[in-house]
């Protein structure tokens, strides 16, 4: 047996999963991965007495398995890439490379992700990243950030160009790094561990707190309440919406659309509002708990969110026709930041990117969670690739978030009052948890030790690899459109940087 | 004189018309009619900070660019009365005044060696550059139909007759207005609101001026703004008495103003690249203006 086949959300005992000879574990996964229906959700190592266990978890789409196979390596080494063979493996290698210090050979790009603070080479700083460079007395280079004119976060983005036409973009990111994945195992109160996971992506809160959530009460072997279910899908899909529409207004503002901008803008306010109302702040912070919550769903809140919905859902599809009609608007958004269906596939992309360039990946519908399975969704797919597709996503999507919210109405679970207390999570176990952000596939995984404590969680954002899909979008574009395609994608800086 | 004194009056107030109208259209409120130019006056009470790589370039190019400014009011006349400097030929004066102060921002720009400035230096110079020839092709249809070469001389001796005059005084208003958006730097050439420094023309170039001389270049667009009004209003006041044409002239500011703002709302940017052809469009505008002007002389054979 060369891995071993978990569902999403399922605990399994550390030492079940299969450990390979590197070789083999190298064919193993790149062979996984040139079916098409087979995506890598995570690659890390974790350190064992001197020795690295890498665990690669590679999810298929259809069966809605997880194929989790190991490696024990030990240190200084040098392995052959797996990116060689599948780019989609880039990132991971490169970040293992980083953390402990192994060589990979024929890595096409074996650079720092983001200069954590126990990382192996203490030389390598932000200061002293090496950039690509190319010789020409044509070209120019044009830094950006890492401080922006913006309200954004920190990254630097340095292009090489030729007049107004970018040749390449390389990203630089690391400026949020915060320690949060070894944070998770300082922290012991669970309360801490909440607020950790609600603050991996300021704008994805409830999309990090699930994964954790539902992580958490798979390790405790605790069955999970329906209206518990409910409230965490409610709150995704409301996120959905909200962000969606927020980013909608962005992607205005950067073609100097004012009246999308302006209109866009105002539309998110009553949903985060709605939050709120719901648990007293607008980023769904505090709402999500595992094992219990502080915010039961009452049938009056379900009748405001309705309101709330009804005055929301025309006033957004006729500020969509409005802006998807305008010639000046589509000038820009058509044919910009494209990315076709190949890349797409080769650089391993999920979530929203990768629905844009035509490849069905969506966990809800492959990997479903907490009440996905009885939606049936249908995940929206476009062709194109470019900044078009990306907005006529989040309409399309937002059109669906509320249909389905719709259709949650019609039976509110009501509170469990007497709700079991959340057991200790189970000594020496691995367990998965994938959850589909507004943004895409987050992926968070937990091993505990004999005492049932932590002893190493990774996290996943998607913007994780994703961001390797803009880098490759606005080449041979227009510099002055790379702010546009930028917002299109919207990923996450803090995300990334953990 | 009295162009002058309405002209500067005029820019005291045409940029809060155009931010009101803006803020109108997108459901807001918006700031008092006179708070871009307190800003301006904010400014101007402020030193500046001049970065250590930029040299005596730098600081002489605001003054010598709002100069430029000035200098190309003068040529202005209103109704019956010439500007302060009237000649024949000033309106080739009045361009080319107005590219050499152009000439001073951009080498200003150029000399603070930041590589987003050039980069909106070498836009602002390729659309002025292809903004000049509907410019001189239209000034030279009228002076062609007058028989003279001054703007006082043209204007005075313009009379819309025939349809086909009215028709040639849209057209020129149209150039008119789409070259005082592209000399502006204002939608859909420019986008004067973002803050992205990538997709910016000309506020990529002031990025390093401050306190006075950020002062005196905002202040300089409202100027300009008001003087290219000024010149669409001389197509329709020639004849009138003082009275009338002041009345005229502040109409069309006012409806310039508010056009500009309406333009700004409900279009986007346009894509860089095809900045250069849009622009481009202005000159065959121009050239359907001059086929007229032949047309109405009987010199088309």
């Amino acid at each position: 047996m060369k891995s071993i086949s978990i569902k999403n959300n399922q605990q399994i005992p550390f030492d079940s999963i299969p450990v390979l000879e590197y070789e083999h574990f190298l064919d193993y996964n790149t062979s996984l991965l040139q079916i098409e229906d087979n995506h890598c959700v995570n690659y890390y190592g974790v350190s064992q007495q001197g020795n690295i266990k890498l665990i690669c978890c590679v999810a298929n789409d259809k069966n809605g398995l997880i194929n989790i196979s190991s490696a024990v390596v030990s240190l200084p080494t040098t392995l052959e890439s797996f990116s060689q063979y599948h780019l989609a493996f880039e990132k991971f290698e490169r970040e293992i490379h980083e953390n402990f210090g192994i060589q990979f050979i024929n890595h096409p790009w074996l650079k720092p992700v983001r200069f954590p603070i126990n990382q192996s080479d203490k030389n390598n700083t932000i200061a002293n990243y090496p950039f690509f460079k190319i010789e020409s007395e044509e070209l120019h280079e044009v830094g950006v950030g890492p401080i922006h004119a913006g309200i954004i976060e920190p990254g630097h983005f340095r292009f090489i160009c030729n007049g107004e036409q970018i040749l390449h973009l390389e990203i630089q990111l690391g400026y949020q790094h915060r320690g949060i994945e070894n944070l998770f195992l300082q922290k012991k109160k669970l309360q801490e561990l909440h607020t950790l996971a609600e603050n991996i992506s300021g704008d994805a809160v409830v999309g990090h707190s699930s994964a954790f959530v539902n992580l958490w009460e798979t390790l405790c072997l605790q069955k999970t309440d329906g209206d518990l279910h409910f409230a965490r899908t409610l709150a995704s899909e409301l996120e959905r919406i909200a962000i969606h529409t927020g980013d909608l207004s962005g992607m205005c503002t950067d073609v100097g659309y004012q009246l999308g901008s302006a209109v866009f803008g105002r539309l998110r306010t009553p949903i985060i509002n709605f939050f709120q109302q719901w648990c007293g702040n607008r980023m769904a912070k505090s709402l999500i708990r595992a094992g219990k919550t502080n915010f039961p769903f009452s049938a009056e809140l379900g009748e405001t969110l309705k309101n709330v919905l009804d005055k929301f859902e025309p006033d957004f599809e006729e500020m969509c026709d409005e802006t998807f009609g305008s010639p000046t608007v589509m000038g820009r958004f058509e044919k910009t930041g494209m990315i076709t269906n190949e890349i797409g596939k080769s650089i391993g992309l999920v979530g929203m990117t990768a629905r844009m360039t035509n490849i069905n990946r969506d966990i809800r519908a492959s990997h479903p969670y907490n009440i996905y399975a009885t939606l049936a969704h249908q995940p929206i797919l476009k062709h194109h690739g470019d900044v078009f597709s990306r907005a006529q996503i989040r309409r399309e999507e937002v059109k669906q978030s509320i249909a389905y919210i719709r259709d949650l109405f019609a039976k509110i679970p009501s509170e469990n009052l007497n709700r079991k207390p959340l057991a200790k999570p189970t000594s020496n176990v691995f367990a998965i948890s994938l959850v589909e952000g507004w943004r895409g596939e987050i992926c968070h995984c937990a091993i505990t030790d004999e005492k049932g404590e932590l002893l190493h969680y990774k996290i996943k954002d998607p913007s994780f690899h994703n961001w390797l899909a803009l880098a490759l979008a606005v080449r041979n574009n227009e510099i002055s459109d790379f702010p546009i395609s930028n917002k299109s994608f919207d990923f996450s800086y803090a995300g990334h940087d953990l | 004189m009295i162009s002058l004194v309405l002209i500067v009056l005029t820019s005291l107030f045409f940029m809060g018309i155009v931010i009101r109208t803006k803020s109108i259209a997108s459901g807001r409120k918006g700031p008092g009619l006179f708070q871009p130019m307190k800003d301006v006056i904010r400014l101007w009470k402020k030193g500046a900070v001049y970065s250590k790589t930029t040299s005596f370039i730098f600081q002489i190019a605001p003054s010598i660019y709002f100069a430029s400014i000035i200098m190309a009011i003068l040529v202005i006349p209103f109704c019956q009365h010439k500007g302060i400097i009237s000649f024949n030929g000033d309106f080739v004066f009045f361009a080319y005044v107005l590219a050499f102060g152009k000439f001073f921002s951009i080498i200003g720009a150029l000399d603070t060696g930041s590589s987003f400035e050039g980069m909106g230096a070498s836009r602002e110079a390729l659309y002025s550059m292809l903004a000049e020839p509907a410019f001189f092709i239209l000034m030279g249809s009228f002076a062609l139909y007058t028989g003279h070469t001054s703007f006082h001389e043209i204007f005075v001796s313009l009379h819309f007759g025939s349809y086909i005059s009215y028709g040639l005084g849209a057209l020129a208003t149209f150039v008119l207005v789409m070259i005082a958006m592209i000399e502006n730097s204002r939608m859909p050439v420019d986008d004067p609101k973002t803050h992205l420094e990538l997709t910016m023309v000309h506020e990529v170039m002031i990025l390093d001026n401050s306190g006075f001389d950020l002062g005196l270049i905002l202040y300089g667009t409202n100027l300009k703004f008001a003087m290219y009004g000024a010149l669409i209003a001389n197509f329709f006041t020639g004849s009138f008495t003082i009275l009338i044409g002041i009345l005229i002239f502040l109409a069309v500011q006012i409806i310039f103003a508010i056009t500009v703002g309406v333009l700004e709302s409900f279009s986007a940017r346009f894509r860089m690249g095809n900045n250069a052809q849009f622009i481009f469009t202005l000159t065959s505008i121009s050239i359907l203006i001059f086929f007229g002007v032949l047309l109405i002389m009987g010199k088309f054979v």
